[in-house]
């Protein structure tokens, strides 16, 4: 019994110590853990399966570096897609410090699939006010964006040529972390209805399948375990898939938490009131 | 892996430590590095929304363009800097007029046609049969409205008002309980790419000396 | 002059924008567009306002002696980012881009690595089950954090009993939250147009 009401005050960084050793564990002892695939991630993988080879794919990575490690994996997979089946993507970022990451993967992954920046994909930039951004690009692209990441104007961009606004590609395609979101849900997909899907962090993903019900999304990619089925369903294993086993461990190791506090909570609570009975 | 890709990510390494040493109690490293990313971030922003927002979006067109329409929204943007003096500061009210009012006004319909009509429309628009997707539906119906009921405090929860905020409250804890076993992933996913990194890192180490 | 005006230009270009949804013309989505981009160029010029308080308050507290060491490494960051910024080719190479890999990324990355350890020591310490409603949370929590661990038969049931949890009562409850919070915004909107909500504008 002491050592249950021992549990109970346990200094917090024997639990941060705990928990470090879970995600190490996966690191020296490698595995693999099954990974199935929801409907939601589905949706989103035959949408791009869909997407024709002259078609445009409009991708927007709006997340920072503080999100990198659910978004990425899914933002790669879906770019490495996208590419090996010639269809062209235009990307755009509204979180402030993803222009680096993004230029960072899309020129990556360009080259290992030999695509072509202007031809076979764009890569728009930043713009702050994701709101106005995303009702200005509804209107014409042009006008957030007159020219790209790198300089270059808009309509010398030979992807560009005949691309107005959201009429002209095929379905959006949003990872975010943040409200953006819910950004491109009510001024974006609201104001333009275009086919819109949303990649989000594991926080926010029980939030957004209202949409998915009342059909204003038509898929959604939840965390890292939406990025690893995704992985899986272009059977292209990445970091989504390589997180998976760490995700069994630390996950083991914190219900095993909860279900100890929880039985030295009502031990605990049993023998005070056995104590307070006495008394 | 080149030497000076080991150093940059030996660099990396090293900021990481210094941010997980917080972990066992603050300390001169992470306050370092606390404080270098805030420089970092601020001077990485600053020349992005220089190159590629301000000189595209404003002084090409007034420069270069001729547009000199947007020597208005130019103005307003600049008075914003008013807000520095005490005296001048109301000046900057102007500007933030327009833009709470155009906000406000585009808010206004696309928040409830978004957020509202349509969530309406697909919990309203059901099929309610005698199959399990009846089933899932009247349980959609019971749960929105319960919770529903649960918010509205402008009257009391007694009677059949009480027991309906009930079956509300019980289904917001599943929505809260829900959204904390996806949070438990997203958290440990944050962590799980650092410790992928610094393994990486190890690696690269490994085999960058031992051959 | 320093309160009505504003005000009057809150209401008058918040009607024209309610009103301009409901009208379909050219003209109506020309005008959409024109004040769009005039609050873009307001904002792209209002931004450096955070920028320009950062950096002074960082430049007034290297007189003093605590805090001095912490601030001119603030100030070196940022005066290396925004030099490194003025090099050809800064986008895709170069120092510019070196040092938001290698500095940025992985810091900003690590500092929310650590919600991981707090919210393992959260659910240690907070989440039991004291009463009816907490266990229900407890409950739907486990079932949905046991998705990871495949346990043969028990993970087919779980993995449907997950998707069940998430297109019923939890998309109920957040429906219903969502619901709420857009007729709080639509109303603190209309207050805005109509000068009821005034705080925004400050103190005089």
């Amino acid at each position: 019994m002491r050592f249950l009401e021992q549990m109970m005050k346990i200094d917090r960084r024997w639990i941060y110590l705990a928990i470090g050793l879970a995600v190490i564990i996966p690191a020296i002892i490698s595995f693999k853990v099954p990974v199935p695939v929801s409907k939601e991630v589905k949706k989103v993988h035959d949408f791009v399966e869909n997407v024709g080879p002259n078609e445009l794919l409009f991708l927007a990575m709006d997340y920072d570096p503080s999100s990198m490690a659910e978004l990425n994996p899914m933002a790669e997979a879906i770019l490495k897609h996208a590419f090996s089946k010639n269809c062209r993507v235009i990307i755009v970022t509204l979180a402030q410090f993803g222009p680096g990451m993004v230029e960072e993967i899309t020129s990556r992954l360009a080259q290992e699939y030999n695509r072509q920046l202007g031809i076979d994909y764009a890569f728009l930039g930043y713009r702050p006010y994701p709101a106005i951004t995303i009702m200005l690009m509804g209107t014409d692209f042009r006008v957030p964006f007159p020219q790209d990441y790198y300089g270059t104007p808009l309509d010398s961009l030979e992807i560009m040529q005949g691309v107005k606004n959201f009429n002209n590609v095929k379905g959006v395609i949003d990872l975010t972390a943040g409200n953006t979101a819910d950004m491109w849900i009510v001024y974006g997909n609201g104001r333009y209805n275009f086919p819109l899907a949303i990649g989000i962090t594991g926080v926010m993903a029980a939030d957004y399948y209202q949409y998915l019900q009342s059909k204003q999304i038509f898929g959604i990619i939840p965390g890292v375990k939406g990025a690893a089925e995704y992985e899986q369903l272009i059977e292209k294993p990445g970091q989504g898939m390589a997180q998976v086993s760490y995700q069994l461990v630390a996950h083991s190791v914190i219900i095993l938490f909860i279900l100890i506090s929880n039985v030295a909570y009502f031990a605990t609570r049993k023998q005070k009131k056995a104590v307070g009975g006495a008394q | 892996m080149t030497g000076g890709q080991l150093i940059l990510n030996g660099l990396a390494a090293f900021l990481t430590l210094c941010i997980f040493s917080f972990l066992y109690k603050d300390n001169p490293f992470y306050k370092f590095a606390e404080r270098l990313v805030a420089g970092v971030a601020t001077g990485y922003w600053t020349m992005l929304l220089f190159h590629t927002n301000f000189v595209p979006v404003v002084w090409n067109r007034l420069a270069h363009d001729g547009r000199y329409e947007y020597i208005i929204p130019t103005l307003l943007g600049l008075m914003m800097w008013t807000r520095f003096s005490k005296k001048w500061s109301w000046v900057s009210r102007y500007s933030i007029a327009f833009y709470i009012g155009i906000s406000s006004g585009i808010s206004i319909t696309l928040a409830l046609y978004a957020s509202l009509f349509r969530q309406l429309e697909a919990t309203i628009n059901q099929p309610l049969t005698f199959d399990a997707a009846g089933v899932s539906s009247f349980l959609i119906i019971v749960g929105v409205l319960s919770a529903l009921v649960y918010f509205f405090f402008s009257a009391a929860h007694k009677g059949s008002m009480g027991v309906v905020s009930r079956i509300g409250i019980y289904v917001i804890m599943i929505g809260f309980g829900a959204g904390f076993g996806m949070t438990v992933m997203g958290r440990i996913a944050l962590l799980v790419q650092r410790v992928i990194f610094l393994k990486g890192y190890v690696n690269s180490l490994t085999a960058f000396f031992g051959g | 002059m320093k309160r009505e005006i504003p005000l009057m230009i809150v209401t008058v270009t918040g009607i024209i924008m309610f009103f301009q949804y409901f009208v379909p013309s050219n003209f109506s989505e020309d005008v959409f567009t024109f004040l769009q981009d005039w609050v873009m160029v307001i904002g792209i010029l209002s931004l450096p306002l955070g920028i320009w308080s950062l950096v002074k308050a960082n430049v007034n507290k290297l007189k003093v002696s605590d805090e001095r060491f912490y601030s001119a490494v603030l100030l070196l960051g940022f005066l290396v980012m925004v030099i490194s910024g003025w090099m050809p080719d800064w986008r895709s190479k170069g120092v510019h881009l070196a040092i938001f890999q290698s500095v940025l990324i992985p810091i900003q990355s690590t500092i929310f690595s650590l919600l991981a350890f707090f919210v393992a020591s959260a659910a240690y310490r907070a989440f039991r089950a004291r009463s009816v409603l907490a266990t229900i949370l407890l409950l739907t929590a486990l079932i949905i954090m046991f998705r990871f661990i495949p346990l043969g038969p028990i993970s087919t049931v779980n993995n449907w009993l997950v998707e069940k949890i998430l297109m019923v009562p939890n998309m109920a409850a957040k429906r219903a939250i969502a619901m709420g919070i857009a007729l709080g915004a639509t109303a603190t909107a209309i207050k805005i147009i109509l000068g009821i909500e005034r705080t925004y504008m400050g103190r005089d």
